[in-house]
């Protein structure tokens, strides 16, 4: 690996010399556990482990789902049933993947943004970001996929809903739909297509998961002050860290096994909180539910889809602009994905030259707002679409692209950061004299 | 048919938007229900007393497809004797393919499914419904009091207010608890409509919560091994995050020794 300097296994017994020669796969796995990682992490960098269980369980879960899962409209519904009534352990495994999906964005989500407040984002980690964007694109794909395979009401319909977006687009919109759809509508062909990218994408997932901590141990792991290891020298170097084994596996074990408290207790005692009671009603073309509305995790976004409706001047002027083309279903589409877009653009979009937002006294003003604003966007996206919601929708949906677009690159040029520790070890001592309990608390952590 | 489906659907679309405009779907009354909470269990001879009722009144127009009848065995259900859930099975008759023709059900066969076209499916009915909401949107009430789909049933069968009207042929009744208050359900209990051999109360309210304790029993088989699943996982990862916490604590000391101020 490169960067940080740090010891390297050594094969002594003849026979770890004859594999290192021919495969040097010891040697990778130590250099991975064993790599030097600041003294200073605080409790928002246990997210990664957290990720990581999320995808193996939802894996190994999803393998067995599948084992006795029948991905046809005719059986689908009744297939669920019998997981839940005839499959030894079966309610437990489905009601495990149905709440994992949402602790894995419970912790992607926390993960994001704890990457935005100490600007993980920055040079030399964009490309650790940009991987980071895409498992998030690929999570919400999946997330969408696995939602329409017990083909309840809101299977259906959020699947209707949500393909319909890809109809909105100018011109090749309808045959775009079909196409994903394998038909005109919802139906038979899209539950197959959806059952197997479900099952295909996880592991592309996985595959890019190696690629990101491939990255970022490459570059080295932030931390909350946003200053380098120094790296001019070993000595120099395990000042200001710590090998990732035991240290900090066993402090993100420690925060796991708290989450996994309050998981199994979701599972084991409301395991339906988080999802629609329209769910277990089988799916019926002929009659739309009252309310369509999707998982928890997707509203932020969902309401930003829906706050541009026609009356809105922007709307209008892209429409007129654009000659017709850009309606106002398309321009909510374009507003959506645009959302993730900016964020992903986050490396070029922030001009400061200071990394961590502890050091930042009006950045840190303006960050904490949009914590805010996400879980405002969060909650409008399930009010129905009438006013007051409307006015709020638009105004948090404009809030989101004027913190990425306007205020990130403006801040950098007008703000006075404050001053930064010269070390990493400075500010463990500094957190560490104070005499805490925990690792390093920080003095200054993100709302999430 | 699809016609009358259409219209009661935009006619329900259009109350239920109105309900919505007005704020939010209104909260049914809770009903203390013993497998309420973590700690709470099924009453097996609430859970029977729900499968009698069930048999000699909803079975009429409803079915439970999804339900196999060798689960009123169930311990963690109605725990019946297996010779009495055989002579119960023989109540119904299933169309069984092997021999192209109807024949008496055995336990191992499913409950039929509904006999009229509108009279939806009962087995995940407690599931299918939200009792509580809100407040605006929020999830408070149904993190305190639980989904309620139980505790809407009951209020459905005891929401009748006696009203009805006639609507593109077919009579409505109205409720105040059905999503756009009119309901093609003639009201299905009156109070006395049975009675029980443990000699349990038989007014409108208790029968309506004892039809609705099975019918959560019937969407939510698993409940107890589920809560007891919870309990053992929640027990055993508080011990582990003791001891991880323990570990990490002396993991880190030497460490921060080093930088304690002397």
């Amino acid at each position: 690996m490169a960067g940080i300097p740090h010891d390297h296994y050594e094969p002594k017994a003849a026979w770890e010399k004859g594999l290192a020669k021919r495969l040097p796969i010891v040697g990778l796995m130590y250099d991975t556990l064993m790599i030097p990682t600041p003294k200073n992490l605080n409790w928002m960098w246990i997210w990664g482990i957290v990720l990581t269980f999320c995808l193996a369980l939802q894996i190994i879960t999803g393998i067995v789902l599948a084992m006795h899962y029948t991905p046809h409209v005719d059986q689908a519904f009744a297939s669920i049933e019998h997981i839940m009534r005839n499959v030894n352990g079966g309610a437990m495994l489905r009601y495990l993947h149905m709440n994992g999906a949402s602790l894995f964005f419970v912790a992607v989500y926390a993960h994001i943004f704890r990457g935005l407040y100490y600007g993980s984002y920055k040079a030399p980690r964009e490309i650790t970001w940009i991987i980071g964007m895409l498992i998030y694109l690929l999570m919400m794909g999946t997330a969408f996929m696995g939602y329409v395979l017990p083909w309840g009401q809101m299977s259906f319909w959020g699947a209707t809903v949500i393909t319909g977006l890809f109809g909105a687009i100018p011109f090749i919109g309808e045959a775009l739909q079909s196409w994903l759809l394998g038909g005109p509508a919802v139906d038979n062909s899209t539950l197959n297509r959806f059952f197997s990218l479900h099952y295909l994408l996880p592991f592309v997932i996985a595959g890019l998961v190696i690629v990101h901590i491939w990255a970022f141990h490459t570059t080295g792991n932030n931390n909350p002050t946003g200053v380098e290891v120094r790296r001019t020298s070993k000595e120099e170097a395990e000042k200001d860290t710590l090998p990732f084994w035991p240290y900090f596996v066993i402090k993100d074990l420690f925060a796991l096994a708290i989450i996994l408290v309050v998981f199994f207790a979701i599972v084991g005692f409301m395991p339906n909180y988080l999802g629609h009671p329209d769910n277990y009603i089988e799916a019926n073309p002929l009659a739309t539910p009252a309310h369509i509305v999707p998982e928890w995790y997707f509203l932020p976004f969902y309401a930003i889809l829906r706050a541009f409706t026609p009356d809105v001047w922007i709307v209008q002027f892209a429409t007129f602009i654009s000659g017709g083309i850009i309606q106002a279903d398309f321009f909510g589409v374009l507003a959506m994905f645009g959302a993730i877009a900016v964020m992903a653009l986050a490396p070029w979009l922030d001009t400061s030259s200071v990394r961590s937002g502890r050091y930042r006294p009006m950045f840190k003003w303006w960050f904490g707002l949009l914590v805010v604003d996400f879980f405002v966007l969060m909650w409008v996206g399930a009010r129905p679409a009438e006013e007051p919601y409307n006015t709020i929708a638009l105004l948090a949906s404009t809030y989101w692209f004027v913190y990425f677009l306007v205020i990130l690159p403006l801040l950098g040029v007008i703000e006075k950061p404050n001053a930064q520790p010269a070390t990493i070890e400075e500010d463990f001592a500094a957190n560490v004299g104070k005499g805490d309990s925990g690792t390093a608390a920080p003095s200054a952590q993100p709302a999430e | 048919m699809f016609k009358k489906l259409a219209v009661s659907m935009v006619a329900a679309f259009a109350l239920a938007t109105g309900a919505f405009a007005a704020g939010e779907a209104k909260n049914v009354p809770n009903v203390n229900f013993s497998f309420d909470g973590p700690f709470g269990s099924f009453d097996q001879n609430q859970l029977q007393r729900g499968l009698q009722i069930y048999t000699e009144i909803c079975a009429a127009c409803h079915g439970l497809q999804y339900v196999p009848i060798r689960t009123l065995e169930d311990e963690s259900g109605p725990g019946m004797p297996a010779d009495q859930v055989r002579a119960y099975a023989e109540f119904y008759e299933v169309f069984d393919p092997a021999i192209d023709d109807f024949r008496p059900a055995i336990p191992n066969d499913h409950f039929p499914g509904s006999n009229l076209e509108n009279a939806p499916d009962l087995s995940l009915m407690a599931k299918a419904r939200a009792g509580f909401h809100g407040p605006y949107g929020l999830g408070v009430n149904q993190l305190f009091n639980g989904m309620g789909g139980a505790e809407y049933i009951t209020a459905l069968l005891t929401g009748y207010t006696g009203e009805e009207k006639e609507e593109a042929g077919a009579v409505l009744y109205e409720n105040k608890w059905f999503p756009g208050g009119w309901i093609a359900m003639a009201p299905p209990l009156y109070g006395d409509d049975t009675e029980f051999a443990d000699g349990a109360a038989t007014d409108l309210q208790s029968l309506s919560e004892d039809v609705s304790a099975f019918l959560m029993w019937t969407a939510e088989p698993k409940m107890m091994a589920r809560k007891q699943a919870g309990f053992v996982g929640v027990i055993f990862l508080t011990i582990l995050s003791v001891l991880l916490y323990l570990t990490n604590k002396r993991l880190w000391a030497p460490v921060k020794a080093r930088y304690k101020k002397k």
